[in-house]
């Protein structure tokens, strides 16, 4: 089997239900460990990645919770393979660069994914729909659990799980959650909130993560800090935050929908981006994904009233230049795929009316 | 604010750097400062201030001292000044004092709290345990209670003894 035909359908995914998931559209923990006394991967020569990856790969796939898995090496995928499982954010954009000597084992839902030597050895995650943040890291949790049992994982009493970078040391944890935020960013309240985020020791990043632009107003809000503090703590912690940022988002929602001068500049947002992205001929992915977001804050609002939010994640997921090119068996040209691109979405939002918006 | 160099003076330049997304924070006592070179920050990275790996390498290699190097990987000093990475577990024996200020400047702490692996916190107990039997040996000695001596190293025994081949794990 391979990794499409292991892969859930994007229509599928975008239907899953989570909490909060009007704002929260995922919730994600990973943890990241290490074979005592084996080189870090970064350092390893091949012949050491190798065995190491042969090493862990069987553990994992042990695992029950991997009953049904897909597991491979990273040079058996090809560039567009590895460019929809980041676009999934199934693997990192590190890992995609990386062939022979690393690793993925994926479970049936893609709610748990391990890239092996990756940085680490082990970079293991829970991925679940909506707030989920506590169930993330109990689900990893027990995994991490179980695999402690088999592999010897580098571990000091003093500073705890011994990673490859001294950023990801004590507890290896990486809490995030991927939010839309369009309201904050109409209102433009986005960032001082990022601001006020930051200064609690919270990273905010865009849809791809460190270094990556917040498309389509996604925003990923993430710890920092590993060492120092338990996991539970550092859960409970982004938790709360993520909440506040729901609450404010809201807010800002109510505010822009309250008076003329705002309510006027959101339907005149949303008003647009349905129609370019019903009729445009030629589109890029950037652009698509900013008018969805636009799109999707308008079915939050109950403008849409002939179709359902799901065919906006779903369109989301489908916009992506990897999830785009698979579609297709020749190589497009990034002309052609803002060709495609385009075609794809008047033809979905065929069945999407326009918004009903009373002044 | 102890100047974090030399951990005795008073800190009186306090130097924060942004290098990408991540935020390291300095403090040191103006000798430290002139020491480093710092008198002029933007001249200066603060990694190798906080590692000792800046000038405080060069006066190290003029003195003909040795560069840290991992034994079991034989990861350098060098090679963590140029990926910002360790070469294996075992390397933060040797590297763990010289990381001690910058684990300071990007974490909560120094010290791990949370999650331990089973394995490593049965060894934990066992060594509470082992220490608690051995001073309450060391009183029976000294109160000549022989009887009760025996009975606490046979005690003493009995746990170091099971489960085996754990006390071997560090």
């Amino acid at each position: 089997m391979n990794i499409h035909e292991f892969l859930t359908p994007p229509a599928e995914i975008a239907r899953r239900k989570g909490p909060h998931d009007r704002i929260v559209m995922s919730s994600r923990v990973r943890l990241a460990r290490n074979i005592k006394g084996a080189a870090f991967p970064g350092y390893a020569k091949k012949p050491d990645r190798m065995q190491t990856l042969q090493q862990i790969q069987p553990a994992i796939q042990r695992l029950p919770q991997m009953a049904d898995n897909f597991a491979a090496s990273m040079d058996e995928f090809s560039a567009l393979d590895k460019q929809i499982l980041v676009e999934r954010h199934l693997i990192s954009r590190e890992q995609a660069a990386r062939g022979a000597g690393s690793g993925l084992v994926l479970n049936r839902d893609e709610t748990l994914s391990v890239m092996i030597n990756e940085e680490d050895h082990l970079r293991m995650q829970s991925l679940l729909p909506g707030l989920q943040i506590k169930q993330a890291w109990q689900t990893i949790d027990t995994v991490d659990s179980e695999l402690e049992g088999q592999l010897n994982f580098a571990f000091s009493n003093d500073l705890g799980y011994l990673t490859a970078c001294p950023t990801n040391l004590g507890t290896g944890i990486r809490v995030s959650a991927m939010l839309h935020l369009p309201g904050l960013v109409l209102d433009e309240q986005i960032n001082p909130i990022i601001q006020s985020v930051n200064k609690l020791g919270l990273a905010v990043r865009g849809l791809y993560g460190e270094g990556t632009e917040a498309l389509g107003n996604v925003f990923q809000v993430s710890n920092q800090m590993t060492l120092g503090e338990a996991e539970s703590t550092i859960v409970e912690r982004l938790e709360k935050v993520v909440a506040q940022i729901i609450e404010h988002e809201e807010n800002a929602r109510a505010r822009l929908l309250e008076k003329k001068p705002k309510r006027k500049m959101l339907f005149n947002h949303i008003g647009r981006a349905y129609g370019i992205l019903a009729n445009a001929h030629s589109i890029s992915s950037k652009e698509t994904m900013n008018l969805l977001s636009l799109m999707r804050l308008g079915f939050d609002l109950g403008l849409f009233t002939s179709a359902d939010r799901a065919l906006v994640d779903e369109l989301f997921i489908m916009t992506q230049p990897g999830h785009l090119q698979k579609q297709h068996t020749e190589k497009l040209s990034t002309e052609e795929r803002d060709f495609i691109r385009a075609d794809m979405m008047r033809e979905h939002l065929l069945k999407v009316t326009r918004p009903v918006m009373k002044a | 604010m102890l100047c974090c160099v030399c951990k005795e003076k008073e800190a009186k330049v306090h130097l924060t750097q942004i290098v990408g997304d991540k935020m390291q924070k300095v403090d040191l006592c103006d000798e430290c400062a002139k020491q480093k070179g710092v008198d002029d920050p933007t001249g200066s990275s603060l990694a190798h201030l906080l590692l000792g790996l800046g000038a405080s390498l060069e006066s190290e290699t003029a003195d003909g001292a040795a560069e840290l190097k991992c034994s079991h990987c034989g990861f350098t000093q060098a090679d963590f000044k140029k990926t910002g990475r360790l070469g294996c577990s075992e390397c933060y024996i040797v590297f763990g004092e010289a990381l001690e200020s910058l684990l300071k400047s990007m974490h909560k702490g120094t010290r791990h709290v949370g999650k331990t692996p089973v394995a490593q916190r049965k060894l934990r107990d066992t060594q509470k345990q082992v220490k608690s039997l051995q001073d309450q040996l060391n009183k029976a000695v000294e109160a000549e209670d022989f009887e009760q001596a025996a009975k606490l190293r046979d005690e003493m025994k009995r746990i170091q003894m099971k489960p085996p081949g754990e006390t071997a794990r560090t």
